[in-house]
This record gives structure tokens, sequence and C-alpha cells, in this order.
């Protein structure tokens, strides 16, 4: 089986010298996939991704991108590499502009970023309608879109989204998740967690369910959706 | 070595510096440390049970202590004759409107809904308020002062024995933190320490301004004292034997023995108060209160009222600092509002509490006297180290010159130095909080 | 028609061109206020001081300039020693956060510790002014005294009220002016405003944006110090110099900051005209006003003073307290860390 694109391999660890709270979790994503991590509440979903990112402390395993192994780097040095990460909260600049919050995500890129920022704008037009408005001004839905913007922009090689719909409205969480695939299709990966199990897995090449900081069942979305088991425990049969 | 031992030494080390002093200054400028290390600790007893108990930043000491001072004046100098009757009543009268202004605003505010209508009536009340008010203040201030200016032209107290202004001046202190605390705790950190310092200079500038008052900068002296007189002692004959025969002359026995006197009464206070302070501290009360420091938010979670325990120690604190500050007055034998520096004072106790030890009472009384002997210390040692620095130096080198006379300055330098590294290398003071 | 006239000119005379210029001192300290506030998260009482020594450093040097007979025509020659105050400046600043701040920040310590420190910090500050340059009074301003003299005014015009406009409050005004303009077109249009912009508004998603903290940190008292040394100067050069007046100062200062909002750039000036025009309003005497404007029969007996002008410090508390009880984040709703 080929290496994974984006792979955090039997990642066991937790914050600073606390107890570990992920237990020997792995969660991948392939190139052009849509990868979703989902499970009850607690489950460590955002840890594990935090710690794809290199905000924990792994005693046990590690991360590999695009073949480099990139346990030892600090966030911001992932970031540098190639590792695109919207949080799930204060993950905009509330009072700058549209504009100006994706100008601070291409922060460490020094060449022109003018194109980008056009595609970003053609990904999600209603930033580009609001671009000059502070950002702290939009609706729910708005702001998240500016998030994943402002991710966009340094052109990483992979996405990793934490609970992108949360606090939104149904509708603007389909909306949500049709720019996600939109962005999918551009090529990037994606690994995202997610509340809305459903919905996620819907749209989810790949899924990881975890619980009490584990993998509990792992397949393609739609295995997960059907599978009696996973429906039964949290997907509310 | 155990707590107590080391704490035996700190205290036998600052009393051992002023004993040195005694001998190499001379004896008043010892005991006058002494007297003024005891009003010290009592400020800064009184700013770490805001600090240590609560967490308050309290930059507003100096307004408490001005505060008792005025209550000396208010309660034990004999009330000016026509005084009252010509524009007490008045002034009284214009101070209960302007209150009742204040309050009137304030129901409104909170009665009404937001709106046009609201604003207006607050607005106009705050108005037609203010212009009552001082249609009345004023000619009653100006008739007021008019009374014999070089001497009273004011309210002048009560009449009452002098150590009953000690308490009072407590009250006084207590009521003012009482209504400052109300409007100003909910106040994050640095903005209480901004606003507690605004608030203090206003107190101060009143001081300063309404003569009616407390004379303002025309300032009260012959203020009655608790210890007998210098002049009386060198007159009385039995007084100059026993002073003879320890081999002093009657001036200096007399202005050691009122020092003395002073001192004795001094520590009584100090005792009580630290003693209730310390058993405040072990109380449950008191463990709640650190609790709450450690952790608003838990502590709000589980139901504890914050905002008032952080109000009780406000004006427990603050009245601490007003009795300090009639004791200081006391001692000076008069009010003299212009001296009240409040950045500089207030600094100074909190350099007391940092480096005694934030959190114990112990450590803040130790702080007082070390602080308070190095503040005094500072000038005469710095002028032996500037003497030795500029002995090379020609007589008349501008330089020479210019460091001599830059001594002065050096109190709030080393202050600032002392409190910087305290706080970087021994953030917990000498005596640390249990 | 010629009684309004007086009354304006009276007015512009002792409220309006004393306040503006008064306001723009105050502004410019605010500023730098309210930029250690939003990036460096800490009220600095150590800003007044901070501008006494940058103004302590451009007189020296404009001492120096004097003796050499170097001058600046009708400005005063101080204007040319200030850029040397605003380096001297820059490396106390730079020195200070290095060795005091630094070690707190990486602690991420509480801000009330900060602001002890920097308690510290003044009081080694004021000492360290009065030593050098003593504690007295300091003349250095030279160079044209008005732009227009209340005798030339009242030759050019006929009024009975006089106008002096004198050369210091219109350099205030220019400089400022300049300064506000320069700071936001930084913050604005340049890629390092907007990352200090950014690390002030979220700092975890600013360092996550690759954005160099330490740096954004020494930009900011860069700003700071340049910004402290020509409010210093500038008051200096309009009022006086004496090392106390800028522990006074330090208060309608933060009240002009907190006012605005703290973390606000726009905010600051605003404030600090706000305060400037109570301080001034309050305490003036309108008689003279009044009697121009009002019939005969309704002139003042008394000064129509609100308020002494014993009590100008105390109104700026007020203004502070009010703010600070019913809108607490300010005009501009700055930040409330």
């Amino acid at each position: 089986m080929s290496e994974p694109f984006l792979i955090g391999d039997s990642m066991t660890g937790g914050y600073g010298n606390g107890p570990d709270i992920l237990h020997d979790c792995t969660i991948a994503v392939n190139k052009g996939e849509i990868a979703v991590i989902v499970g009850p509440n607690g489950a460590g979903k955002s840890t594990g991704m935090k710690a794809v990112f290199g905000m924990l402390n792994l005693n046990k395993g590690s991360v590999r991108l695009d073949g480099e192994d990139i346990t030892a780097l600090s966030p911001q040095d992932r970031v540098v590499k190639g590792m695109g990460f919207v949080p799930q909260t204060s993950n905009i600049f509330t009072s700058m502009t549209v504009e100006e919050n994706l100008e601070m995500g291409a922060f460490i890129r020094r060449d022109d970023y003018k194109d980008t920022m056009t595609q970003i704008y053609d990904l999600f037009p209603i930033l580009k309608e609001k671009r000059y408005q502070a950002a702290g001004e939009l609706s729910g839905g708005q702001r998240q879109q500016v998030a994943v913007g402002r991710a966009l922009m340094t052109q990483p090689k992979v996405l990793m989204l934490d609970e992108p719909t949360a606090g939104v409205s149904p509708i603007v969480m389909d909306e949500l998740f049709d720019r996600i695939i939109e962005v999918a299709r551009t090529g990037i990966p994606i690994l995202m967690v997610e509340q809305n199990a459903r919905q996620a897995l819907e749209i989810a090449d790949k899924g990881y369910v975890l619980v009490q900081g584990a993998n509990a069942f792992t397949g393609t979305g739609k295995e997960l959706l059907a599978d009696p088991e996973v429906r039964k425990s949290f997907l509310g049969g | 070595m155990s707590d107590s031992v080391r704490n035996t030494m700190y205290f036998a080390g600052v009393a051992l510096l002023i004993i040195i002093t005694g001998f190499v200054q001379s004896w008043n400028t010892a005991l006058f440390i002494l007297n003024f290390g005891l009003i010290s600790a009592i400020m800064a007893l009184g700013v770490n049970l805001q600090w240590g108990f609560a967490g308050l930043f309290n930059v507003g000491i100096m307004g408490f202590v001005a505060l008792g001072g005025l209550a000396t004046v208010l309660v034990s100098m004999p009330a000016t004759p026509g005084a009252w009757q010509a524009g007490g009543a008045s002034v009284i009268g214009a101070l209960v409107l302007g209150a009742a202004t204040v309050v009137a605003a304030v129901i409104l505010m909170t009665k009404m809904k937001a709106s046009k209508l609201r604003s207006f009536s607050v607005f106009g009340v705050l108005v037609v308020g203010f212009f009552v008010y001082r249609g009345l203040f004023d000619p009653a201030v100006g008739l007021i002062e008019e009374i014999d200016p070089a001497a009273t032209g004011y309210l002048g107290g009560l009449g009452l024995p002098v150590l009953l202004a000690w308490p009072a001046g407590g009250l006084l202190a207590a009521a003012v933190a009482w209504l400052i605390g109300k409007t100003a705790l909910g106040l994050r950190s640095d903005y209480l320490a901004i606003a507690t310092l605004g608030i203090s200079e206003i107190i101060i500038a009143v001081m300063k301004n309404e003569d009616w008052l407390g004379r303002g900068v025309k300032n009260v002296v012959g203020l009655p004292r608790p210890a007998p007189y210098e002049v009386n002692l060198q007159s009385n004959a039995a007084f100059i034997e026993r002073a003879n025969g320890l081999g002093f002359d009657a001036v200096t026995a007399s202005t050691l023995w009122v020092k003395l006197i002073y001192a004795g009464l001094f520590t009584v206070v100090l005792v009580i108060l630290f003693v209730m302070a310390q058993r405040a501290l072990h109380s449950p009360w008191g463990r709640m209160m650190r609790a709450i420091r450690d952790n608003e938010f838990a502590a709000e979670a589980m139901g504890k009222n914050v905002t008032a325990r952080h109000l009780q120690i406000f004006v427990l604190g603050s009245a601490v600092c007003g009795v300090a500050g009639a004791m200081m007055t006391t001692l000076d034998g008069q009010l003299t509002p212009g001296t009240y520096q409040p950045l500089r004072f207030t600094f100074l106790i909190w350099v007391m509490v940092i480096v005694g030890g934030s959190g114990n009472n112990l450590g803040s009384v130790l702080g007082g006297f070390l602080i308070w002997w190095l503040w005094v210390m500072v000038e005469p040692m710095g002028s032996v180290l500037m003497n030795f620095v500029t002995y090379g130096m020609a007589d008349g080198y501008w330089l020479k010159d210019h460091l001599l006379e830059s001594v002065a300055h050096m109190r709030l330098l080393t202050m600032g130095l002392v409190l910087l590294l305290v706080l970087r290398f021994s953030p917990r003071g000498l005596i640390p909080e249990k | 028609m010629i009684d309004f006239l007086n009354a304006f000119v009276a007015l512009s005379n002792f409220v309006l061109i004393p306040a503006i210029s008064y306001g723009a001192q105050l502004a410019l300290g605010a500023l730098g206020v309210t930029l250690i506030y939003g990036i460096l998260r800490f009220s600095n009482f150590a800003h007044g001081d901070t501008m006494a020594f940058g103004a302590m450093c451009t007189i020296l040097v404009t001492w120096l300039f004097q003796s050499w007979g170097i001058s600046f025509g009708p400005l005063p020659t101080a204007l040319l020693a200030m850029p040397f105050g605003i380096l001297a400046t820059m490396g106390l600043v730079l020195f200070t956060d290095r060795y005091v701040y630094k070690f707190y920040r990486e602690q991420k310590a509480k801000p009330v510790i900060l602001v002890i420190v920097s308690l510290g910090v003044m009081f080694i500050l004021n000492g360290l002014v009065r030593f050098i340059i003593g504690p007295n009074d300091q003349r250095f301003s030279d160079g044209e005294r008005f732009i227009i003299s209340v005798r030339e005014f009242k030759a050019l015009t006929g009024l009975k009220e006089g106008l002096a406009f004198k050369t210091t409050q219109g350099i205030t005004i220019v400089t400022a002016v300049i300064v506000v303009i320069a700071l936001f077109l930084f913050l604005n249009r340049t890629r390092t405003g907007k990352s200090m912009r950014a690390y002030s508004d979220n700092e975890d998603l600013a360092l996550l944006s690759g954005i160099n903290p330490e740096r954004v940190v020494m930009v900011t008292w860069l700003i700071v110090a340049a910004l402290a040394t020509i409010a210093g100067t500038l008051y200096g050069l309009d009022k006086s110099f004496k090392p106390f007046i800028f522990l006074q100062l330090l208060l309608p200062v933060f009240a002009a900051a907190i006012v605005g909002g703290l973390g606000s750039p726009l905010g600051a000036i605003a404030g600090g005209f706000t305060i400037a025009f109570s301080e001034v309003m309050i305490t003036y005497a309108w008689k003279k006003v009044a009697t121009y404007v009002v019939p005969e029969s309704w002139a003042p007996d008394t000064l129509v003073q609100l308020l002494s002008t014993d009590y100008k410090f105390a109104v700026s508390f007020v203004i502070l307290i009010i703010v600070l009880l019913f809108r607490p984040t300010g005009l501009f709703a700055g930040k409330s860390v």
C-alpha cells in the first residue's frame, strides 16, 4: 500500500506533561481526498488533528507529510512545509478587512500572490463582494469562508479544518460543505474534524471514527454510513 | 532553618539596622525611622490585605491615607466659632443635594429603558442639580472661609480626643472605599489601578482646594496630640532630673521621650491590626478569599459572590490605610495636603509589600520597616558614595557638583531598582506566602 | 456682529487653540500607550517618563546645537535635535524590553505583573531623568515665538479681542498631523504595519500565519519611542519641561487612551482631543465670552467657571471613570483583554 500523502501514524500523547489523550491513533489522507474525523464528544477528534498539526506532545508515533517526517516541527514550520490549518474558533482577524485577512494568510509568501487571491475569490464569491468589509461584521458562515480562504492563501499541500460548521445553521452548513468539495476538486487533500457526522461522512472519501482517543472504525464515508454499529453508537440509528 | 527562626532573624536584622543608625547618625533619626516604619508597616498591611487576599491592585492608597489625616482634623480640632452658623448648614445641605442629584440620575439610568428620553432626563437632572448645588454651595463656602482666614477659615472639627481620630480615620476611609469599590471594582486589574490612582488624585485635589473643609493648602497646624509637648517636658523639673540622670540633656531627652511614646502607641495599633489580619487569613473567610483570588471563575461558578467579597476586602484594606493616615498626621502635628504625592508614596508601599512578601502579613510588616529604612538612608548613603566617587575630582568641577547634587534623586531610582530586582529574582519576597 | 466676532476670537484664543494644541500632545502620548496595550498587552505606566526621557535627550542635543551656533531660523532648534532624541529613546526602550519586559512576556505573566514592573521602570526613568538634567524647569525653545501675536492681530483686524498663535502651538498641530498620517499609512498600507494589527487582533492566529512576534514587538517599541519623544518635546516646547510634569501628564494620557478605546489608534486621537477640550472648557472662565454674546441685562457677575483650574486634572479622571463605568471599551470599542 502506498504511503498516504499525510499521515499521523500511531499517535500517542497529550497536552504538555498531562495524561495521554490519544492512544495509538492513526489518521491519514491521500491526494485529492476528503478525510473526515468523527466521533462522540470528548473523543479526541480535535486533539487528533492538533497532534497532526504539531500542537501536542507526541510520546509515540510520527507525522509524515509527502514522505517527509515532520514530527519534530513546530506548527509554524509545518505551515511553511505546506500545511494549512483552520482552527475552530478565533480563526479570523475580526478587526481587519476580508482582503487583509487573505493578505495575512499569505504572510509567509514572498512571491506575488495576486493570482491565488483571485482563485480564492472565485471559490468564495461572497468574499469578493465583501472584500473591504471588516471580517468581524460578516455572518457566521461567511466568516468561516474567510477563515478557509485565509488558510488557502499559502497554497497549502493539505488543508486541515477543525469543525468548520460549528455553530452554523443547516443551510449555511450545506453551502460550506459545497465550498469544501470545490476546494477538494482543485486537488488539495482535506482533513476535517466534524461534529455533524452524517453530513460529513456523506462527502468523505475516508472516515475515521475516534472513541476515547483511539481509532474505533475506519473506512470510506459510505461504508461507515452503512455500518450498523457506527449508526447505532452515534449516528442515531 | 525553620520559618520562625528565619523570620526572627529578618526582624532582628532590621532592628539592628535601625540601632546602627541610632549610633551612626542620631537616636532621633533612629526613632523617626522607627515611627514612620511602624506607620508604613500598617499601610503595607492594608495593601497586602487587598493584594494578597484578593489580588486587587490598588494604586490609590494615598487617597485613603489623606482621608485619615482629614479625619484627624475633623475629629480633634475645635469647631471654629461662627463657622457653623455662617454656612455650615448650607454646605451640608448643598452636599446632600448634590448627592441626591447623583442618586436621582443613577435611579433614572437604571429604571428607565435606554432611550433618548432617558438620556435627556439624566442629563437634565445632572445639569439642574449641578447649578442648584453650586448656587447653594458657593455662597456658604465663601462665608465660612471669610471667618479669620489666616488662622481658621474652615469649619473646624468636633473637638474630641485625638486618639478617637484614628479609628475615625479608618471609618472615613472605609466609607469612601465602599463608594469607590461599589463603582470601580468590576474593572479589570490595570483599569482598576488607573481608576484608583485617579480617585486618590481627586481626593487630594479636593482636600487641597476645599478650604472650608480642611483649610486646603493653608494647612491645619497645631493638631492635638496624645503625647506631651516637648516644651512642656523641658520645663518640667522632674523630667529634667530623670533625663540628666540617664545622661541626656533635657531637650534631646524630651524629643526622644515623645517619639518613644508615639512608638509605643503605634506598636499597640500595629499589633492589634496584625493579629486581626492573621486571624482573618487563617479563618474560613480568609481561605475563601484566597481561593477566589486564585481562580475567580471557578469560585463564581461555585456561587461565591466575588464582587461582594472583593468589596469587603477593599473596604477593610482601605480602612487600615486610613488609620495609618490618621496616625501619620497626628505624628506630624499638622495636615498638609500638599505633601501627599499619590504616585510616589503609593509606589513605596507597593515596594514594601512586594519585597517583604506579598500575600504574607508578617512579610508586609517586615517590608514596611526595611524599605522605609532604606528610603531614609539612601540619601546619606548616597552622599557617602558620591563623595567617594568624586574624591579625585577638583572642587567646582561641573560633574562633581552635578553628582553631589543629584544624590537627592537617587531615592526613587534605588527603589525602582529594588522593585525590579525583587520581582525578577525573588518575586515571592522575603517572607513568602504560605 | 462685532460682538460675536470678539466672542469667537476670545474663544479661539483661550479655548480652541490651546485645546487643539494640548489635544494633539495628549493624542500623541495616548497613541504610544494604546499601541503598547494593543500589542504588548499591558498598561505601560512608564510611558510618561519615557516622554520625559525623550524630551530630555532632545533638550541636551538642542543645547549642544545652540552652543555650536546651529539654528533653524524661525523654527525651534529642538526640531533639528528631535531625531537624535528619538534615536536615544529607541535605544532605551529596546534596552528595557530586552532586560525587563521580555522575561515576563516569555513567562506569560499576568498583565497586572507587567503593570507593577512598569511602575518600577517608571521610577528608575524618573530618577534617571532628574539625575541627568535636574528637577528644574528647563528652557530650550528658540526661534520666533509667535506666528501672530495679540498686538499684530488687533492691528490687523481692529477687534477688541486679540488672538495669539504661538509658533509652538502651530508646530504641535502640524507635527501631530504629519505623525498621525504617517502612522496610519504605516499601519494600514505596509506589510509590517498590517502584521502588527493582526498580532494585536489575534495573537495565536498571527503566530500561525508566520508573523514573527519578536519583530512585531521591536517595531512597536521603536514607534512608541518616536511618539513619546515627539509628544514630550512638543509639550516641553509649548508649555515647559520639568521632569515632574510628565508624572502628572501620565494620567490625562491614560485617560485619553482609555476613553478612546485602548488598543485603537483612532480612539487615542479622539480621546486626546476629548480630554483636552473637556479640561479646557470646564475650567475656563466663560464670563468674557458670555459678556459678548449675551444681551447686557443678562451679563454674568461671576466668572462662570464650572470648575476651578485647580481641578483641571480631576476633569480627565472624572471623564475616565465615567467612561470606565458606562462604556469600558471606550468610544471606539478597543480591547479589554
